[in-house]
């Protein structure tokens, strides 16, 4: 396909498409307030869907993206996109007779992947239960639980993340594919192609998808400078969020950062197809379950009982 | 042509001191409107009561209502056009117009519920990457904007044609009115698979949803109508038979006996299998755990709706302005709760992991609520401005003879008598 370049003061590359997309649109874009409106931003309006874009599109996205960040919080930034591993399914568990509610997986998910600390957002949300209670109605959850030590005696807690799903319910809902199952069943969103329609959010089971209803705002001195263009890299006001299974860590044969920080060993990860895997083993040796079975999803979380 | 069209247009500047204040009016809080947005714009959509557990809330309650709005045209369409039931043809214009200017808002309430509405155009076939068809959000858009150039073309054309005198060709247009029927079905049918298609909220997960959409529409619809009607007809020379009315309030009364009987099939259903999924609709008429901001808003609605039943059921009230003009505020009022805010909340609360949020629209929320419905009857009366004199006469496109006066009326555009 030959595509007519041709540059322009402001130096954007257009070609055919993007000038077509862009005079329809152009006029309402600016009609809207616009702070930044840059070169960079009219680079990012007129950005291809990721998965369209080839490898040079690909890093000039990257380099634009690695600059911008870089300015923004003052220190050097990588954006990569490592793609997936051949031969490999992510899959996690957790041990639910070993989870104490400490709620440190949160935090070192927030520090790891860069989620907004005002307002916070955070992808791992902790249930605590009573015990005796009927489990299976999660309205019984609390969500809130603020005591002065963990565990609490007669209650035992439910850690939910992104169950990645086999079926996910979000990705089907989504009217523009900025969200997709990768190849290593990792479920990822565009944050530069969402809408911000949150009919995803309406659509998953698990209340894992997270909308950045304000500005995000992280410390400089706390962005974590080690990104991934579908996981952790700085996300924009208006668009959804969620648990990527720390993809800029696990394509490179690392933990999450939960699995990592659980001080009682609650969770484990591995890879599916792996028969030797830490979760292979614990699928095939421990009482299994996945939330909401009922509903087909199939998620690629499974909790367990390891007592 | 040109030409003739401005002088049409100029047709919406002419008007008595009324006229200047209604239009004032609107203006007035379609800017109060605008300017909420810039600020919503500005600091994104925190200035909103949603959050991650409710996270649709008035604007997509108004959404949903004013699909129904929009669908509803099809009742006066199918009687006009299908059986030639004149007394309703003459009034059919209206209806459409009305449909175009309810699927503008509807299209106005999801761009201003979007967190990126500049990318907009990821949504659009081909040169975005619209998700079709695995997306109801993307059935959505083709079918509503669909309906939009069906409905667009029809007044357009028979306006145009009215214009220059001449009577328009029902067989032009026929194919068009007899597609713009399954497809005012395929708009609310298809907004009501998107809620219906998400097994994660089974209170909308209910295969009474879509069924249940179209009854509540073909109440709500018409009686915005009626009451559209007696408006138009005092102001301008355009008549409609109260003849027409009453059959269309006899319409009314059928579609809501369906309304609340689907309504009473949907209670039985959840309340007497007690699931853990009654949580949803207790919610909505019981209160949950102490929560019932939504109680006595949908009790409201039901017993509005009811009242307007019995109204519209008895011939003697049906066929007495006044009665039958509360019925129709009571309908409108009743259904646009219940089709709104009584709909899309409960299927939030409480959320997929048992949290309960209340919600209840900020300020914002309802200035840009209240700006988009000012615009759009901004919008209609624009229209009607514009359209009135061409149909009944008073204003031509001609160019041997200038347009003005009720003279030139000669084409044969009186009402037909039954």
């Amino acid at each position: 396909m030959s595509k007519k370049q041709r540059k322009n003061p402001l130096s954007l590359k257009l070609d055919r498409r993007n000038f077509l997309k862009g005079s329809a649109l152009g006029l309402a874009a600016s009609a809207l307030p616009l702070e930044n409106a840059d070169a960079s931003f009219i680079e990012a309006f007129f950005q291809k869907h990721f998965r369209e874009m080839n490898k040079k599109e690909i890093q000039e996205v990257l380099n634009r993206l690695e600059k911008e960040y870089s300015e923004q919080y003052k220190k050097h930034v990588t954006v990569k996109a490592t793609k997936a591993m051949p031969g490999v399914q992510f899959g996690y568990g957790l041990d639910l007779s070993r989870c104490i509610g400490c709620r440190r997986c949160v935090y070192a998910c927030i520090g790891e992947n860069n989620q907004s600390r005002d307002p916070q957002i955070p992808w791992i949300q902790v249930l605590s239960f009573r015990k005796g209670d009927k489990w299976t109605d999660l309205e019984e959850a609390d969500k809130y639980y603020n005591p002065a030590t963990v565990p609490e005696p007669e209650h035992w807690y439910m850690p939910v993340q992104c169950q990645q799903c086999r079926h996910p319910a979000c990705t089907r809902a989504c009217p523009t594919q900025a969200t997709w199952k990768e190849p290593d069943g990792i479920v990822v969103v565009d944050y530069n192609w969402c809408i911000g329609c949150r009919y995803c959010m309406a659509a998953c089971p698990y209340g894992a998808r997270h909308f950045n209803w304000g500005e995000p705002h992280i410390p400089d001195d706390e962005l974590n400078p080690v990104t991934h263009y579908l996981g952790n890299r700085p996300r924009y006001k208006g668009v959804v969020e969620k648990c990527t299974f720390c993809i800029q860590r696990t394509r490179e044969g690392r933990y999450p950062a939960c699995v990592e920080i659980c001080p009682v060993g609650a969770r484990k990860f591995g890879n599916l197809l792996d028969p030797s895997s830490e979760i292979r083993y614990c699928i095939e040796n421990k009482r299994v379950f996945r939330l909401k079975e009922e509903l087909n999803t199939q998620p690629k979380f499974y909790y367990f009982y390891a007592t | 042509m040109i030409r003739n069209f401005f002088k049409a247009m100029k047709q919406i500047l002419i008007g008595d001191r009324n006229y200047y204040l209604w239009i004032a009016f609107l203006s007035f809080f379609v800017i109060a409107g605008m300017a909420a947005y810039a600020e919503q714009i500005h600091d994104g959509l925190i200035v909103t009561a949603m959050r991650d557990p409710v996270s649709w809330g008035l604007y997509i309650s108004n959404f949903t209502y004013l699909v129904g709005v929009a669908a509803a045209a099809v009742v006066l369409v199918v009687p006009a056009y299908i059986y030639n039931f004149k007394a309703i043809k003459e009034i059919t214009l209206l209806g459409e117009m009305l449909a175009v200017t309810a699927v503008i808002l509807c299209i106005l309430f999801v761009m201003v519920d979007m967190g990126h509405p500049e990318r907009l155009w990821h949504l659009l076939p081909f040169v975005g990457a619209m998700n079709f068809p695995s997306s109801l959000l993307a059935w959505d858009v083709i079918v509503l904007s669909g309906y939009l150039f069906i409905n667009a073309t029809i007044v357009l054309y028979v306006l145009y044609k009215l214009s220059l005198g001449k009577e328009y060709n029902l067989q032009f247009i026929k194919p068009l009115i007899i597609l713009s029927i399954p497809w005012a079905v395929g708009i609310h049918t298809v907004t009501a698979f998107l809620y219906n298609g998400l097994p994660s909220r089974p209170f909308w997960n209910a295969s009474i949803l879509a069924p249940r959409f179209l009854a509540s529409a073909f109440c709500s619809g018409p009686a915005l109508m009626l009451i559209l009607f007696q408006i138009i007809r005092k102001v301008s020379r355009i008549e409609v038979k109260d003849k027409a009315i009453f059959k269309i309030a006899e319409l009314i009364a059928y579609a809501m006996c369906i309304n609340l009987f689907l309504e009473i099939a949907e209670l039985f259903k959840e309340f007497y299998s007690g699931t853990v999924d009654v949580a949803s609709i207790q919610y909505l008429y019981f209160g949950l755990k102490g929560n019932n901001g939504l109680v006595p808003w949908i009790w409201w609605a039901t017993i509005l709706n009811v009242i307007a039943l019995i109204l519209f059921l008895n011939p003697k009230t049906r066929e007495n302005m006044l009665t039958l003009n509360a019925g129709c505020v009571f309908i409108i009022i009743g259904i646009y709760i219940e089709k709104g805010m009584g709909l899309v909340i409960p299927g939030f609360v409480p959320g997929t992991l048992g949290e309960i949020y209340n919600y209840s629209p900020t300020h914002i929320e309802i200035l840009i609520t209240v700006g988009i419905w000012a615009f759009g009857a901004l919008l209609y009366t624009l229209m009607l401005k514009f359209a009135i004199p061409i149909y009944t006469g008073q204003l031509r496109f001609s160019s041997t003879k200038k347009t003005d006066g009720e003279k030139t009326s000669s084409v044969d555009l009186e009402p037909i008598a039954e």
